[in-house]
Formats: C-alpha cells, structure tokens, sequence
C-alpha cells in the first residue's frame, strides 16, 4: 500500500551523492549553492521517511526547523554571491581563492 | 633621660630629606631649604650634645644605654630590633656626624646657591645624616649595615650629583659608580663577616655576641676569618688597599660632600666599625696584623701620591686616604682609642681643608688646578688663613691638633714593637706636612697664576663662619687628648677606655720605653714635619726651579706617583678588562647570542618552517576543503561501520 522505507531511502541517498559531487565539483556558485540545497533536503526526505515509519513526529519538527534554517542560509547565501559578483565580476569560485597566506 | 632623645635626633633628618625630598622642587626659597636641612641635623647635635652633658655627669657605669624602639625582622632563631646603643663611643661620632654635619649643611647654603638641584643636594645630606647616624648608634649588626649601605647610596648619588658634568675621561655618574662599586665589594665582605658572626654567635646584637666572643680562645680561625671579611668591608668604605682608589675619583661631586662624605664621616665608617668590633678583632691577632700593614701601607703610598697631585681636591683626597690610613695603623696596634681620637681632629681639619678648597673654586669659578691658582692670600684672607690653620694640623706641628693624635698613633705602634710600622708613619708624616703646605702655597702664595677674565672674591658669611668654627675646633680638638707624658690627661681615651676594656684585656699588649723615648719620638715626628714644611715652603711659595728639575732627575719615579702607581691602570688589566672582555665574548657573545637567543630564535625558525611545508595545504579554494571534508567524514563513517 505504501512505499517501503528503503525506496526513501535510496532516493535520499542518490540525491545526497549529486548534491555532493555538485558541490564539490561544480565552478559556478550559485550552482554549488543550489547542490548545497540539495543536500539538504535530502537529509530532509530521510527525516520524513524514518518519521513515518517509525510513527514519531519528531522527524517531521525537526524537518521544519531544518527548512527554516535552509531559508535564511539561503538569503544570507545569495547576498553573499551578489557581493562578490558586484567585487569580481564573476561568481566563478576558482577565482576566490583570496583567503590563503 | 636623655638618652631616649636620640631616637629624635636619628629621626629629624629623615623628616628634613622627606620634606625637602618631596616638597623641594615647590619650595621657592633657598634659604627656607637650607634652613630645614640644616636644622634638622642642628637639632640633632643639640640632642647628642645634651646626652653628652648628662653622660659626663653620670657614673662610668651607668653610660650605656639602649634604646629599643621596635622590632624589626625575626625569622626562626634571628632577632634584629631597630634599636640603638648610646654609649661613649657612639656618642663621640654622633656628635662629630652631627656637629661638622651642621657646619656644612650651613656652609652648603652659601656654595650651593643658585644650583638648580639646590633642594636634591639639601635632601641626599639629609638622607645621609640619617643613614650615618643609624651606622654610628646602631646596636647590632644589621641595623648597622643599613647605614653602610644608606651612605654608600648616598655617596653614590652626592658623587654624581651633577651627573651631566665631565670629569676626567667620562662623566661624574662614572666617579659614583665607580664609588659604588667598589663600596659593593666591600660591602660583600662585610656580608661575609655577619654571617659568620651570627652563625658563630647566633645573634647579631652587640650586647650579646662581643661578651660571647670574649669566652673565646685568641686565634679562633672562624673569628680571624669572621674579622678579616668584616675588615675587607672597612677596606671599600674607609678606602684603604686595595680598595682606595674610588676615594680620588669621588671628587667628582660637589666639595661639600667630599668635606662631609669623603672626608669627616662615611670614610671614616670603616674606622668605627672596627673599633665597635675591637673585640672581636682582638681576637684576631693576624687580623689585626694585617690591619696595621694595611693602615701604614695605605698612609704611606697614598702621601706618595699626594705629593705630585695638581688638582686641589685630588691631594686632599689622597691626603684623607693617608690619615685614614693611620688610622687603622692605630687601631691595629690595638690603640683603638687613639684611632678615634686621629679620626676626631681628622673630621675637623680635613672638613676644613675641604671646605677652604671649595671657596677657593668657588672664587676661580670652578678652577681646579693648583697651577692656574696663586697668590689668593691677599683675595680671600679668611680662606687662607684658615686653610693654613688646617695644614698645620694635619701636617703635626704642636700644639695644633693633629699632632697629638697623629703621635699618639706613632706612639703606641713604636712602643708595641711595631717599628717597621712606624717608620712608615712617620715617612708619612714627613710627605703630609710637605704636600700639604705645597697644595698652601701653590693655592695661596706667590704669583697669581689664574686669568685675566676672574675676579676672586670672599665667599660669603655662610661660608666663612663654618671655616672659622672648624679653623677654632682644628686649633683646640688636639686638647681633649694630650698624652700624659705631656702632662695632660689623654682625656678622650679614658672616656673611650671602657669601650675597649675588654679588647684591651685580650690583647695585653705591652709598651716599652719610657717618657723619654716618648718625647725623642716626638722630636723626631715633629722635625721632619717642619723639614717637609720647609722644603715645600721654600720650593712652592716662590719661583723655584726645584720642583721642575727634581720632576726632570727622576722623571720615572715623576710619573709613577703622577700616575698614582698605576694602580686604576693594574686594576683595569687584571680584573675590569678580563671580566668586560670575558663578559663580551663568552657570555654576550658566546651565552647570550649564541645560546639564549639561539634558542628563542631557533624555536622560531622551527615553527616558521613546519608551517611552511603546512601552508600549501591552505590554497584557499573552498572545495579542497570541501573535498578534505567528505573524505574525512568517509573516512570516519567508515571506521565506525567497519568497527
């Protein structure tokens, strides 16, 4: 009647991965942004899947806060790219590499 | 009772340095400083003069006294109170300390004025009145080291009192540590010796270790040990060899001081200390020894000096480094009555003769040199005559006082056998009389050798009067102790005998010869006092080319003394040099570049090069770390799902 738990989780666990490799392998910031949002809410599915199977609504409160904080980082994110396109003209993240010795 | 007044008197003049000391700079007025400083330690002479009174008339018994006050450290089984010991000895320097103090504080009034550190210089006196009077009334050895050392800090302070001066090949704060120095070494050996007695006796108290040292045998190593370190600490303050030569080099400060300092009182600490000590030092009889080799060697070489010497206060200086030199001789034959009775009429003809020289610069504007003086006898009647009071009595002519305290010491080393010693002494006598109306004549008579540009004049009654008070005191202080063979009472000797009671009964010496050894001693002193008088009158007071050809004929021997036996010179090769060289090389060089900083700059460079090799880990790029990061967390959440 219902989807098995591990479909969930094999979903979860296949966006988690693509978020990672874009995070870490794309240049583009907003795109790493968005892989980082991705990774996310994948941890997100997880928490709604394990909340209801195990029929506790802890998973689900946490998921919510989890979004919440996704949202602000969210803003705080993007202004962060717009400052640095309005510095360097790009949002390329090779070319930030200014804070090393 | 008027003893306990004494604490008042050690008190004012600390109240006079702390209210010039801090208030000075705001105090307007000169004379109000003077004043101050000067009444504080007047008051003070009062105070000793009427314990003095009520001690004549007192019992012989009943003439010591203690005056506890409070006590000050006690640590285990060491007890020290500040207390102090008012007995005929003490008695005698504090009313010198005071009474010639007074003079020249009153007398620093006229010489000081118009200096800007006018309120400092008053406010050091004062301090070191202080510090002289708790050496001189001190009951035990502690509180006694703080006045050895206040008037060391004193002295040192008053020498380099004009500390931006030149003075011979550096500044006058080179002459104060010079001074210093020295004073440190031998204050280490007075360190020693109290050691040694409190761990001999287990108190430093007067009152308990010289009775507990009487108990012991004569020739006890620790108390020849215990006596030689305390005499090593005489030898840097009274400035006797090997130690001496900081007392020349001290003039570089204002005359007052050299009168009161470097001549009446602090040089003359070691001399007290001594005789405080007789008891101990009577014991000690290669000690003893030693401290009239010492005494003799110091007078004679030092006279040597003197006599070639062109700086006026140069040849004082030597010349306080001979008497003091007699001094110990005295009290090393164990005439330690007689020591202080040469220490009484020192302190007023020395201060005296200091004080003269000082307005005879004052008048020169600061000139020095005897060659660029002359003639000033008819310019300042009063400093020259009682300049010449000064240099009769101490080159011994009677009835002046020098004289009786100088024989009394010639004296007693003949007659206790000591006759190499008093051949010394009495070539001493000789060279003092002829320096001394040299230094006359060069300043006072003949030509007047100094510039067009000076105008000498008097100096002022503040001056003079303290001149006139010391001429008086150097004329009469030789009466307060005329031998018996001369029929007098030696007066001041049996007021010190019982200081020395016991000393005297360890030591037992006995004199031979009679009266009429006595008075051809006498003769003899006298004579070549007079000889040394005459060629020095003959030779300085005209034009005479005796000096010149003299200086020509042995111009080696010339030289030597002109070069003070190169004694500065020996000094700066065996020790000054080795220890700034071996302080440059080895530990500067060797330890403090090389192994100190090598450290702290070798810790550096190892952090800056493990951090090098770290840094290229840091490229600034976010998704390196990202990377690191996952594969960290890989890395872990494999271990734990592994373990």
């Amino acid at each position: 009647m219902s989807v098995p738990l591990p479909y969930y989780l094999c979903l979860s666990a296949l966006l988690f991965t693509i978020g990672a490799v874009g995070v870490l392998t794309r240049r583009n910031a907003i795109v790493v942004f968005m892989c980082i949002e991705l990774m996310l809410n994948s941890v997100n599915l997880t928490l709604i899947a394990f909340s209801s199977f195990l029929q506790d609504m802890t998973g689900q409160v946490l998921v919510f806060f989890v979004m919440a904080v996704a949202a602000a980082e969210a803003a705080v994110g993007l202004a962060i790219v717009i400052a640095l396109f309005r510095n360097k003209q790009t949002v390329n993240i090779d070319e930030m590499n200014i804070l090393k010795w | 009772m008027a003893h306990e007044l004494i604490g008042l008197a050690i008190i004012l003049p600390l109240a006079g340095f702390v209210i010039n000391g801090l208030l000075g700079r705001k105090l307007k007025s000169e004379m109000l400083i003077g004043i101050i400083g000067s009444a504080t330690v007047g008051i003070g002479f009062l105070i000793a003069s009427y314990i003095f009174v009520e001690m004549l008339g007192s019992p012989v018994s009943e003439r010591v006294h203690i005056v506890q006050f409070f006590p000050w450290i006690t640590a285990g089984s060491l007890s020290v109170n500040v207390a102090y010991q008012v007995d005929q000895l003490s008695i005698l320097m504090t009313l010198i300390v005071t009474g010639v103090g007074f003079l020249i504080h009153v007398y620093s009034i006229g010489y000081m004025r118009g200096d800007p550190g006018f309120w400092r210089f008053f406010a050091y006196l004062n301090l070191f009145i202080f510090a002289m009077l708790n050496l001189v009334l001190a009951d035990n050895f502690l509180l006694l080291f703080l006045g050895w050392e206040g008037v060391g800090l004193c002295s040192y302070l008053l020498i380099g009192f004009w500390y931006d001066r030149k003075f011979e090949k550096g500044t006058t704060g080179d002459a104060a540590k010079k001074a210093f120095i020295f004073n440190r070494i031998g204050d280490f050996g007075f360190l020693i010796g109290m050691f040694l007695v409190f761990q001999t006796f287990g108190s430093l108290d007067f009152r308990s270790v010289f009775p507990e040292a009487a108990a012991f045998p004569v020739g006890v190593p620790v108390i020849t040990w215990m006596t030689l370190a305390l005499f090593l600490g005489a030898t840097g303050k009274s400035a006797q060899i090997p130690l001496f030569v900081w007392l020349p080099d001290a003039m570089a400060g204002p005359t007052p001081v050299s009168a009161l300092i470097h001549a009446a009182t602090m040089v003359t600490a070691g001399v007290y200390m001594v005789a405080r000590c007789s008891v101990l030092f009577a014991l000690a009889p290669v000690t003893l020894l030693i401290v009239a080799i010492v005494g003799a060697a110091t007078a004679l070489m030092a006279a040597t000096i003197g006599l070639v010497q062109n700086d006026i206060k140069k040849v004082l200086a030597y010349s306080t480094v001979s008497q003091l030199g007699y001094m110990f001789l005295g009290l090393g034959v164990g005439a330690f009555g007689a020591g202080l009775f040469h220490l009484l009429t020192h302190a007023f003809f020395k201060a005296l003769l200091f004080l003269g020289s000082g307005a005879v610069i004052h008048a020169l504007h600061e000139e020095q040199d005897i060659q660029k003086m002359g003639g000033l006898k008819s310019h300042l009647p009063v400093t020259a005559r009682t300049f010449l009071v000064g240099a009769i009595a101490i080159a011994g002519i009677p009835p002046l006082s020098g004289f009786f305290s100088k024989d009394e010491i010639l004296w007693k080393a003949f007659s206790a056998g000591y006759w190499p010693l008093w051949i010394a002494g009495f070539l001493g006598a000789g060279l003092t009389a002829f320096y001394m109306i040299r230094l006359y004549s060069l300043t006072f008579e003949g030509k007047e050798r100094w510039g067009q540009g000076s105008h000498p004049h008097e100096a002022p009654l503040t001056m003079t009067v303290p001149l006139l008070v010391l001429a008086f005191l150097s004329a009469i202080g030789g009466f307060m102790g005329i031998p018996e063979s001369l029929g007098g009472s030696n007066a001041l000797e049996h007021w010190l005998d019982p200081m020395f009671e016991r000393a005297n009964e360890i030591l037992s010496t006995t004199h031979t010869g009679g009266e009429s050894a006595e008075y051809v001693l006498m003769m003899l002193s006298v004579g070549v006092a007079l000889a040394g008088m005459f060629f020095a009158w003959r030779w300085y007071s005209k034009e005479s080319d005796v000096p010149q050809l003299l200086a020509t004929r042995f111009s080696g021997l010339y030289r030597w003394l002109l070069n003070k036996w190169h004694v500065d010179e020996l000094y700066d090769a065996t020790v000054v040099s080795p220890l700034s060289k071996g302080s440059e090389t080895l530990l500067w060089k060797g330890i403090d570049v090389g192994v100190i900083d090598g450290c702290v700059n070798g810790l550096a460079r190892l952090v800056a090069m493990v951090s090098r090799g770290l840094r290229v880990v840091q490229t600034g790029v976010v998704q390196n770390y990202a990377l690191l990061f996952v594969v960290g967390v890989v890395v872990i959440l494999a271990w734990i799902i592994g373990a």
